[in-house]
């Protein structure tokens, strides 16, 4: 009992560990941080005023709804972007630093190494996406939300966030077996589970196949809940319909996204792509 | 009249008999990219074959050998950082494939490459690390300072970005994070090559430190003849995957009927000593 005790505690605090690394990297990377933020400002800009564009052009729409609407998806966007550069760039920058041999020849169990790299993953993501929602909304359109429920959608937000890790630990096998193409593979995920869980539009204007698959998306549950928060204020028993998909797709993805990593893992250690030469 | 001895229970005899280190017929090959058999040509190059020998628990031995001899192949294995393919290995009794969290917490390792998160300072690198081996902060906050002042790291240097520090000061701190795990066995691959004369013979005298303070058993990896004889108990000539020899340097010359170390690798191997080859000229990845 003693024993186990003191496993989990190490597990525990070597988690910690990954969270400790990702806070140094983020304080001593922050100015990049902050331009690559603008830059995410700016592609959010870009999405929003579509809507405004739209009506300009003589299309009748409620522009305030629409451009919440599409507001919702971009910061969705932005922070499943973020949830997967964390678990899949810092495979890649820990090749490219050299650290990964001793990340993982260290005691601490792969389980509780991802899970600390997305605990810190989700914890600035849902920083970065709150304010990306704050500055955008109110900062440059003062959209009107009378009946949000901030609340509701914040947790909406971070229950899909174990959907989107245990999928995060799939790809960020990628940059194990190709260091140079793989992290760019992790685009090709995201924009494939954004573009089938409408993301910018409803899932019923896709095409019937594209609807089958949106069912199984956490990214689907995730836009609608938050949207319904949003935009007409529902409470989280209202959204049990979003929660509990999202729920079992984490349930399912989190040990998936275990296996495959130790796949890959041990991929990586049979032909000694751990580290490469150069 | 035997001098009456106190009881030793039979379980910390087999402990103490128990080699640090056994390795038993171990064989890495790797899959290469071979641009004479065209575009998916590949071809297969043996990076171990068939090793075997043991390390005593407190005992230094020193892998000689040229690149792409194997040797830092046989530093990963028993990192359980590669698989082997064949035969196997086990540290103080634990197995490298089967029990890898066990060996783990038993193994560190300093490489030819200082490899740090570099503009993260020494005490934040160290600070990270420790804690994938269950260190707290508690546990840290007096041992960073202390273990990077026994390397001669200078204090106020400590919070300095890594990518401001010569690669001997970098290196002083790998072996600071290695000693910081307190590992039973220490796995050194090249950690002086690419050092400046005097980086070197710091990181050497560090070496010896650990030999005399420590309980540590020390598995040096090195082209460097003169370090391998200066540091070691034993010495051994991995030569293109194989185990030549593996004995105190003096045996060695004498089996050889050399004069120096370095005639006697020519003897062992047929080849000059500095006559080396690339280990990753025709890896497609590294060994």
């Amino acid at each position: 009992m003693r024993a186990m005790y003191a496993t989990m505690r190490a597990e525990l605090v070597g988690a910690g560990g990954v969270v400790e690394r990702n806070a140094y990297l983020t304080k001593r990377y922050i100015w990049w941080d902050v331009a690559w933020f603008a830059w995410t400002v700016a592609n959010t800009l870009t999405i929003v005023f579509i809507a405004k564009g739209v009506e300009a052009t003589g299309g009748s729409l409620d522009v305030n709804r629409t451009m919440t609407t599409l507001l919702i998806g971009a910061v969705v966007w932005a922070y499943l972007g973020i949830l997967f550069m964390f678990l899949m760039e810092t495979v890649a920058w820990e090749r490219w630093e050299g650290t990964i041999e001793y990340t993982f020849m260290a005691p601490l169990s792969r389980a509780m190494h991802l899970a600390g790299q997305g605990a810190f993953a989700i914890l600035y993501g849902l920083v970065r996406a709150a304010f990306l929602f704050v500055v955008c909304a109110f900062v440059f359109f003062d959209l009107s939300m009378p009946n949000a429920n901030y609340f509701a959608a914040f947790v909406v937000l971070v229950v899909s966030s174990i959907s989107f890790i245990g999928i995060g630990m799939m790809m960020s096998v990628l940059p194990l077996i190709s260091p140079e193409k793989g992290p760019q593979l992790g685009f090709v995920a995201q924009g494939t589970l954004l573009v089938v869980s409408g993301v910018y539009y409803p899932v019923e204007v896709l095409p019937e196949w594209m609807q089958a698959i949106s069912t199984i998306s956490p990214a689907t549950y995730a836009l609608d809940g938050i949207r319904e928060a949003i935009l007409e204020g529902q409470g989280l028993t209202a959204m049990w319909d979003e929660l509990w998909p999202l729920l079992v797709i984490g349930v399912v993805s989190i040990p998936l996204g275990l296996w495959t990593f130790a796949r890959g893992e041990n991929y990586a250690k049979r032909h000694g792509k751990l580290k490469r030469s150069g | 009249m035997t001098e009456m001895q106190e009881a030793v229970p039979i379980e910390a005899v087999r402990r103490r008999a128990e080699p640090a280190v056994a390795v038993h017929e171990l064989s890495k090959r790797f899959r290469l990219k071979d641009r004479k058999k065209g575009r998916f040509g590949k071809k297969t190059r043996v990076a171990l074959d068939g090793v075997t020998f043991e390390i005593a628990r407190g005992e230094t031995v020193a892998i000689l050998g040229q690149n792409g001899s194997g040797k830092s192949t046989l530093v990963r294995l028993l990192s359980t950082l590669l698989l082997p393919d064949g035969g196997a290995a086990e540290v103080l009794g634990h197995d490298v494939v089967s029990e890898h969290r066990a060996v783990r917490r038993l193994v560190n390792r300093v490489s030819v490459e200082a490899s740090f998160f570099k503009k993260m300072s020494a005490a934040e690198n160290l600070s990270y690390a420790a804690r994938y081996y269950g260190m707290t902060a508690g546990q840290t906050r007096d041992r960073i300072p202390a273990i990077l002042e026994r390397v001669g790291f200078p204090p106020d240097r400590r919070d300095e970005s890594m990518e401001n520090l010569s690669r001997g000061m970098q290196q002083k701190v790998a072996l600071a994070r290695a000693l910081l795990t307190s590992p039973v066995v220490l796995l050194l691959d090249e950690p002086t090559t690419g050092l400046d004369p005097r980086s070197k013979l710091e990181v050497q005298e560090f070496i010896r430190e650990i030999r005399s303070s420590h309980d540590s058993t020390i598995l040096l990896c090195t082209h460097d003849l003169a370090e391998a004889e200066a540091l070691a108990e034993r010495v051994g000539i991995l030569d293109r995957g194989r185990l030549l020899v593996l004995e105190p340097a003096a045996e060695i010359k004498r089996r050889y009927g050399a004069a120096t170390l370095e005639e006697a690798f020519f003897a062992a191997t047929g080849r000059e000593f500095e006559a080396e080859g690339d280990e990753d000229d025709d890896r497609e990845v590294f060994a």
